[in-house]
């Protein structure tokens, strides 16, 4: 069973990318869309079987890197972590594929689109099942393709393919920290394989090493290794920049990858190795660190975009940061669910916002919207749903949409886990604050206010008069609509609640010390009502600004230019690491190029060499056709002296 | 009769000579008939080495289908293949009917010569790789480079003069270096006989400029920095096929040679000269990438992009670890298959458009499907992405130097992201983005001949990318040896300098 959940995927990216063509566009749209429809319907049955029935699976594959010690085996391993991420990936993988159907029929290369879609969800199910970390670094980087080709799907577009370029080439920093973490693990662990690790980590526990000429905590500085490669997959602050880039790629890409699945691996990995994490807590202090300001930062940009995507883009970032911080403080629980629940809220936001630019004619501006909710009513209802679960709409100790239950939850743990973890708390709710004012800004900017459509620039030449999606794109929205209504209160009590150690059995660790789980149920009240409030005043200020008094957002953005241009370029991340990083190391290559081989080394060299011994090039040509010769002449002299000296000592040493 | 017994290697060693020897009788102008002889010589001769391998027994680290015959009287002619060096006649045997196939129409000038001299040069590469005996390997190693300077001088571009006269310059310095300590380790232990020189101890102190002589050729051959500005020169003049030998087997011929001579014989020197090594592969692999990225020309690109990953293979051997010396072999074997591949992809272009220079292509996906597919495999595999052969020296090299130095490992790390740069970027320029410029409007995807010459190459960097296998196992037992005889020096000579 588990070997059709990855593999289907495979075979259907094989036949769509080969045999595409041969078997026609609509057939593979099928055949591609069923295989890993049946994928995910298998993941729902392991779901159940592993998550309630406590069954934890090895499933061997084949052989792969065997060198001396190290022993890295393509194989599953099936535990309650494997099957929630498989579960995710496969319903919104199917979902985004049948709705891709939809959304992409005026493509001319659609057969590449579902093999490429396909491919992505093959090695993202590599990545989950991984059970050591060389394969989970095969599914990170086979997923890294995969988002590459699928940014880049749009070739023609100059933008496209520097965006491509852009997230594979900022991931990869993040692999070379994960890379090098994997190292010295091998180093310290002489394994790599996930179990062995965890049974000798706490041995491990405040040892330290040799790294770089300094002596450290070993897991620290494993952990922070392996962390850096979460923060580029998961486009964490400082790796952010290739996301928002990102949705170049056409809307389902974003919805799948750049917001359910790829880049939450980097917090499945942290979960994953949860047994390393817990005993290195400055790293976790670290993650923390990293996920509050991402959050933060995120939400602020988010809070003045323009494109519809962008909003969302920059929103998944921020919810990604909620995700770390949970994982900082010990919640790893927390962090999944969040992970879990947003897969399905922010696939619907992502499909419903391609629903509503499919309705534009692929017009994205939401400043070239408005007034939609009448012209296209379904999609209208399920941006709202998505809306109340991304915004958290709940009653606290009661029940809410689904992104309520996750991040609270994460909230009050951040509370609860004390000083000096407290400052995330205040970040968090802040960005609860923020996240609620975009969401509804985006909502009323799109469907309220007078219609602003009839100067949008589309596509092409259609009438441009918004239409309602077809039902092969509305039918994957309304159910992830109902995984967005339902997933927080159904399983919280599984993934966070008094379910917790029957749901989970060993696929996650807590130290013996860690008792956040518990205490994070604990929290005064208005630790409790906080993020609710937030949510509420974001909202109010949405309402006032968009849909009351509509003169304020031109106007408070021309009193605050200086801040809002800062925010309207994201803190200017892009700017500063182009004259950092991006044209020194082009002015680096082109000096070491022309001055260092052709100046010092060539100069001094063979030119210098030959200018001296010739002094015109017409000698240099004349004496060319000598070369040869005289190396030959050289080579046998060599031999002439070697048999000469055989010759004299008749094959005995001197 | 037993197949073990039979001179197999000499057969395959020899069998292209065959081939010469029948181009040489057919008319001057019989250039059909000379192209086929080949393409059958190679194919025989890559079937003979295919029977090698298959009763190659992976189980022991000994000298296996070894041949001794005395010769001229005074020397030996001895033959022979372990773990090491097996893999190496392979990918030689494998790569010819390819080389030959895709000289097919783009070489039109002296057909007969041509073939004749791809004929010679396979004779000399896998001599090279099977010879054990001193005289016997240099006359291998050094007469390799006459086929090649022909190859560059009479067929290659505007500039051959000046690229096979530095070509020239570097080699002879560091061959006649080898030839002195060749003759000085005979007249140390009496023997050319490389079976016998691997046992042979040498004094600490001879080690040191036996160590230095034979570095100077082999760094010169890889190549390493400093002395890698003849590489790009000689890639840029030589004709397609040219290229791909140079790319895929004669730099590997200095990587093969730190493994069978450098660091077997001379263990005490390679330990403390180590650093150099890390030193000047470190600064390869930084280095030339950059460089890599502010190329315009597109062999060069990809010549530069060899060097860096030469820097892995040298990186590797100097851990004197299992996975640091079986990574490198994977990835010189890899880097045959993956450079020789992307040459042939510069050559598909160049004999449509004539022109190298990156800015004068652009969307050649749109015209070009199956060529865009194929360049993609092999810019990913370039980059080490996991599940192409690219994937698994990198990573093996790498995890050694870990475990030697981690600012080795930490510099030579930032690889992943250089490398990603320039092939990224690389391919965006030629294959991506809107056809417009006028002289593309035409172009054509790859022909049913050059899919058959790209294909295999395909598969392989895939397969061996997902079930290294096959070649793991060759080398393990030979590299396991060779790892033990490295430590049981190092710890005798420490032995020895406690008292």
């Amino acid at each position: 069973m588990y070997q059709a959940i990855v593999f289907l995927p495979l075979i259907g990216a094989i036949i769509a990318g080969f045999f595409g063509r041969a078997i026609g566009t609509r057939p593979t749209e099928i055949l591609t869309t069923a295989f890993v429809g049946i994928a995910a319907v298998l993941s729902w049955i392991a779901f159940f079987q592993v998550g309630f029935g406590g069954e934890v699976v090895k499933v061997p594959v084949a052989r792969w890197i065997t060198s001396g010690e190290l022993d890295a085996s393509w194989a599953f391993r099936i535990d309650t972590l494997t099957v929630v991420m498989l579960v995710v990936v496969t319903t919104v993988s199917s979902l985004v594929h049948l709705y891709s159907i939809g959304y992409m029929h005026e493509d001319e290369s659609r057969e590449r689109f579902f093999s490429y879609l396909s491919l992505f969800t093959f090695a993202m199910l590599m990545l989950v099942t991984s059970d050591n970390l060389v394969q989970m670094f095969f599914g990170w980087e086979g997923v890294g393709l995969a988002s590459y080709l699928l940014i880049g799907f749009w070739y023609t577009r100059p933008s496209a393919s520097a965006a491509a370029i852009k997230a594979f080439v900022v991931n990869r920093v993040g692999d070379f920290g994960f890379a090098l973490g994997i190292f010295g693990t091998f180093y310290v662990f002489q394994t790599v394989q996930l179990d062995a690790i965890f049974a000798a980590a706490p041995g491990f526990a405040g040892k330290s090493m040799e790294f770089l000429g300094y002596q450290v905590d070993i897991l620290t500085v494993l952990c922070f290794l392996l962390f850096i490669g979460a923060m580029g997959k998961s486009a964490q602050f400082l790796l952010h920049t290739w996301l928002p880039d990102a949705m170049e790629g056409p809307t389902p890409v974003s919805a799948l990858i750049h917001a359910a699945t790829m880049v939450t691996a980097g917090v499945f990995m942290v979960a994953r190795l949860s047994p390393m994490f817990e005993y290195a807590p400055t790293t976790l202090q670290f993650v923390t660190l990293i996920g509050a300001v991402t959050a933060f930062f995120a939400a602020t940009v988010g809070l003045v975009q323009n494109d519809i995507k962008r909003v969302i883009a920059y929103s998944t970032c921020s919810q990604l940061g909620y995700m770390f911080v949970a994982c900082g403080v010990g919640a790893y629980s927390a962090g999944i669910f969040h992970l879990f629940t947003h897969a399905f809220f922010k696939a619907l936001l992502f499909l419903g916002a391609g629903s509503v630019i499919h309705a534009m004619h692929h017009e994205q501006d939401m400043r070239h919207m408005g007034g939609l909710a009448n012209r296209i009513p379904i999609t209208w209802a399920m941006m709202l749903i998505g809306t109340l679960a991304l915004t958290g709409v709940g009653i606290p100790h009661l029940i809410g949409f689904a992104g309520f239950h996750s991040k609270d939850a994460i909230v009050e743990a951040a509370w609860a886990a004390g000083t000096p973890s407290n400052y995330a708390f205040w970040l968090l709710v802040i960005a609860a604050l923020m996240t609620s004012f975009y969401s509804w800004r985006l909502f009323f900017m799109t469907f309220y206010g007078e219609p602003r459509w009839q100067h949008a620039h589309g596509h092409d030449d259609h009438h441009h008069e918004p239409h309602e999606s077809p039902p092969v794109m509305l039918v994957p929205l309304f159910v992830l609509a109902v995984g967005a209504v339902a997933s927080g209160f159904a399983f919280s009590k599984y993934f966070i609640g008094s379910g917790y150690a029957e749901f989970w059995g060993r696929a996650l660790f807590t130290a013996p010390g860690n008792h956040i789980l518990e205490e994070m149920h604990h929290v005064p009240l208005w630790v409790a009502w906080s993020a609710t409030i937030a949510m509420l005043i974001g909202f109010g200020i949405a309402w006032l600004y968009y849909m009351s008094a509509t003169w304020l957002p031109a106007a408070t953005a021309q009193m605050f230019r200086p801040l809002y241009n800062f925010l309207l370029n994201a803190w200017y991340f892009d700017a500063l690491y182009d004259r950092l990083f991006v044209r020194p190391a082009f002015w680096l290559g082109r000096l070491l190029w022309k001055g260092g081989d052709g100046a010092i080394i060539d100069g001094l060299g063979p030119d210098g060499v030959s200018a001296r011994v010739l002094d015109t090039t017409a000698r240099v040509i004349r004496l060319q056709t000598g070369y040869l010769y005289h190396y030959a002449f050289v080579m046998l002299i060599g031999v002439a002296i070697i048999l000469t000296v055989f010759m004299f000592t008749g094959g005995q040493p001197l | 009769m037993n197949v073990a017994n039979a001179p197999l290697l000499s057969l395959v060693t020899f069998l292209p000579l065959v081939g010469v020897a029948f181009i040489a009788f057919l008319p001057r102008d019989a250039v059909q008939n000379a192209r086929y002889i080949a393409l059958w010589t190679t194919l025989v001769t890559f079937a003979v080495s295919l029977l090698i391998w298959i009763n190659f027994d992976t189980t022991t680290a000994n000298f296996q289908f070894v041949e001794e015959r005395p010769w001229l009287g005074v020397f030996t002619y001895r033959v022979g293949v372990d773990g090491i060096s097996m893999l190496f006649v392979i990918l030689t045997t494998f790569l010819m009917p390819l080389c030959i196939l895709a000289s097919w129409e783009s070489v039109e000038t002296r057909v007969k010569e041509y073939m004749m001299a791809f004929l010679v040069m396979e004779t000399l590469m896998v001599g090279v790789f099977c010879a054990l005996d001193l005289v016997l390997f240099y006359l291998f190693f050094e007469a390799s480079l006459i086929p090649m300077f022909i190859i560059i001088g009479v067929w290659g571009g505007p500039r051959r003069v000046y690229a096979s006269f530095k070509f020239f310059l570097y080699t002879l310095l560091g061959s006649l270096l080898m030839l002195l300590a060749m003759m000085a380790m005979y007249w140390h232990a009496g023997t050319t006989n490389v079976i016998t020189l691997l046992s042979t101890k040498f004094p600490a102190e001879m080690q040191w400029w036996l160590w230095l002589a034979f570095f100077a050729s082999f760094a010169v051959k890889l190549p390493m920095w400093p002395v890698h500005t003849w590489l790009p020169d000689a890639h840029v003049e030589a004709p397609t096929a040219g290229s791909v030998i140079l790319a895929a087997i004669l730099l590997k011929m200095g990587g093969y040679g730190f493994l069978r001579f450098s660091v077997p014989m001379f263990p005490i020197a390679s330990q403390e000269l180590a650093p150099l090594v890390f030193a000047l592969s470190v600064i390869a692999i930084i280095y030339t990438s950059l460089v890599a990225l502010a190329q315009e020309d597109v062999k060069k690109l990809i010549a530069y992009s060899s060097v860096a990953h030469m820097g892995f293979v040298t990186m590797g051997i100097f851990t004197f670890t299992v996975q640091g010396i079986d990574g490198a072999i994977f990835q010189m074997l890899s880097h045959g298959i993956v450079s020789a591949a992307l040459f042939l992809c510069v050559g598909v272009i160049y004999d449509r458009m004539h022109t190298r220079e990156i800015a004068a292509y652009g969307g050649l996906v749109n015209r070009m499907p199956i060529y865009a597919f194929c360049f993609m495999v092999f810019t990913m595999a370039n980059v080490g992405l996991p599940g192409t052969s690219g994937f698994i020296g990198e990573f093996l090299t790498l995890l050694a130097a870990f475990k030697t130095n981690t600012w080795v490992a930490f510099l030579a790390t930032t690889s992943v992201v250089l490398s990603a740069s320039y092939m990224l970027y690389l391919y965006r320029r030629v294959i991506f983005g809107a056809l417009e410029k006028a002289s593309l409007k035409a172009i054509t995807d790859m022909t049913p001949r050059e899919i058959i010459v790209m294909a295999p190459l395909v598969i392989l960097t895939i397969l061996f990318g997902f079930y290294p296998a096959p070649i793991l196992d060759v080398t393990a037992a030979s590299v396991k040896a060779l790892v033990q005889n490295y430590e049981a020096a190092i710890n005798t000579a420490a032995a020895a300098l406690a008292r």
